[in-house]
């Protein structure tokens, strides 16, 4: 078992090798001419107004929040669907109350209208 | 001790041989891409390098090779340069823990057509899809760009919406075969592949992939009309090829893990006698899905946002959650009375869950014209 961890970490090590080659060989092979117009922010050729790191829409943080509850919820259903076929009735009926749990979760977020997107 | 390095070699060869062999069919998979869409809308598709084009990703190669990158002045630099790589790693990666076919004696060795046979391997999966949003966000907020900006944030949005349905996806093989490993499902999927057991499951991981790989007609983050190129509207030369390679990787990888679970994997007819032939179905198998994604993209046009998001929410989520309840009675009515024939079920009751499901939340998903 450990045997399949050193492999996953030996495809980690291996893995960026590629990337960062892909980095370097422009560096040696590419043009490097800059000028202050090339390195303007791209706004499809008119002069960017006002600043980008701003507040954005309050929305993606509730949409956020909401996948971080149903997502841990998931990752706990996963331990129960392995052991599924061995598991006595009580088990079984647990977990199916505990989706239900869930589906209630999703139905209170739906009516409270955190669903919508405006 | 020598075994140990005969081990490793091994390793390092198979490591190897994945990595590049994704590239190479990254590579290939953008001219098949452009092949296919080219005929779907009449014309011939890149027809100059090399006969019928097959060198054309090696002239693009080139050309990006030598382009000169530019790094915007209002860049956060170190961020604008790490954040490709952070997209590229995970897609690379994934595949790991994919069994490509059974096991084959090769130099009087047995070799495992897989890199890491992990336990978990599931959860492997879920958690470094995950690691790929950071790249595409920090990409989009280091650019000091509206439009990449959007787009970073759009792309979080829409993949975490989507990642809730992929889950509840991978629970319904979990549940039929009773393990996380792949090789654990594969092996399960022996007599009967999954997807006739979870057809609508099946339709849903491929549903919810596509929107996780930002593929149309989910491709909001890179909606040109809107947001030029979204996240990587400033990268150009190899920088912007590594996130074009994250991204086709990325179908590639989703594909394999579609046919592992969903479609038996290598399984296929004869598998057994000639273990060669394991590689050869995966591969057909992947490449028609390939095709399927290639062939959306050329059919739907791109969804509005509010419906992308109450498309997730509101249809794909319950769905989901329906077809894991269903697959799990199912499942125990085969245990209680002991009959296998109950496994049907399972298709039956899901099918006509999503057929009511849909029909009464269509209202919901098409939303007001506010």
């Amino acid at each position: 078992m450990l045997n399949n961890w050193l492999y996953i970490g030996l495809i980690l090590i291996i893995a960026p090798i590629f990337p960062i080659m892909a980095l370097i060989i422009p560096r040696i092979l590419a043009p490097h001419k800059p000028s202050p117009l090339k390195s303007e922010t791209y706004e499809c050729g008119i002069e960017t107004v006002g600043d980008t790191w701003v507040q954005f829409k309050v929305q993606y943080y509730n949409f956020a929040l909401i996948f971080l509850i149903f997502d841990v919820e998931i990752v706990f259903l996963f331990p129960w669907a392995i052991a599924y076929q061995q598991l006595p009735l009580f088990a079984v009926v647990e977990g199916i109350l505990f989706i239900l749990i869930l589906v209630a979760g999703l139905v209170y977020a739906w009516r409270k209208g955190f669903l919508e997107w405006f | 001790m020598i075994m140990d390095w005969a081990l490793l070699t091994e390793w390092t060869i198979k490591s190897l041989v994945l990595i590049f062999g994704l590239i190479g069919g990254f590579a290939y998979l953008t001219l098949f891409e452009r092949k296919v869409l080219a005929r779907f809308q009449v014309r011939i598709g890149p027809n100059r390098a090399g006969p019928h084009g097959i060198l054309q990703p090696i002239a693009d190669a080139i050309k990006l090779i030598f382009k000169e990158e530019l790094i915007p002045a209002k860049a956060d630099k170190i961020i604008f340069i790490v954040a490709p790589i952070i997209t590229v790693i995970p897609a690379l990666i994934i595949l790991a823990v994919v069994p490509f076919g059974p096991d084959i004696r090769l130099f009087g060795r047995t070799i495992t057509l897989y890199i890491s046979d992990l336990n978990v391997a599931v959860l492997y999966i879920m958690s470094v899809t995950s690691i790929s949003v950071y790249g595409i966000v920090l990409a989009g907020w280091s650019s000091n760009n509206k439009y990449a900006t959007l787009g970073g944030i759009r792309s979080t949005a829409q993949m975490i919406s989507y990642e809730l349905a992929l889950g509840l996806g991978f629970v319904g093989p979990i549940l039929l075969s009773g393990s996380l490993s792949l090789v654990g499902i594969v092996d399960a999927q022996k007599n009967v592949w999954f997807f006739l057991y979870q057809p609508v499951g099946a339709f849903i991981f491929w549903v919810a992939n596509l929107a996780e790989v930002n593929r149309a007609p989910f491709d909001m983050p890179e909606a040109e009309q809107e947001l030029t190129a979204g996240y990587h509207t400033e990268y150009s030369g190899m920088k912007f090829a590594l996130f074009f390679m994250a991204e086709y990787i990325k179908m590639i990888a989703v594909s394999a893990i579609a046919v592992t679970l969903f479609f038996g994997g290598y399984r296929g007819p004869l598998v057994d006698q000639f273990p060669v032939l394991g590689p050869l179905y995966f591969l057909i198998k992947v490449v028609a899905f390939l095709y399927l994604m290639v062939w959306v993209r050329a059919t739907l046009p791109r969804i509005r946002y509010d419906r992308l998001m109450a498309f997730g929410w509101k249809l794909l989520f319950p769905i989901s959650l329906g077809n894991v309840l269903l697959t799990a009675v199912g499942i125990g009515l085969v245990g209680i009375t002991g009959n296998n024939l109950w496994l049907w079920f399972i298709p039956v009751s899901t099918i006509l869950f999503f057929l009511l499901v849909s029909h009464f939340a269509q209202g919901a998903v098409a939303g007001g014209n506010k």
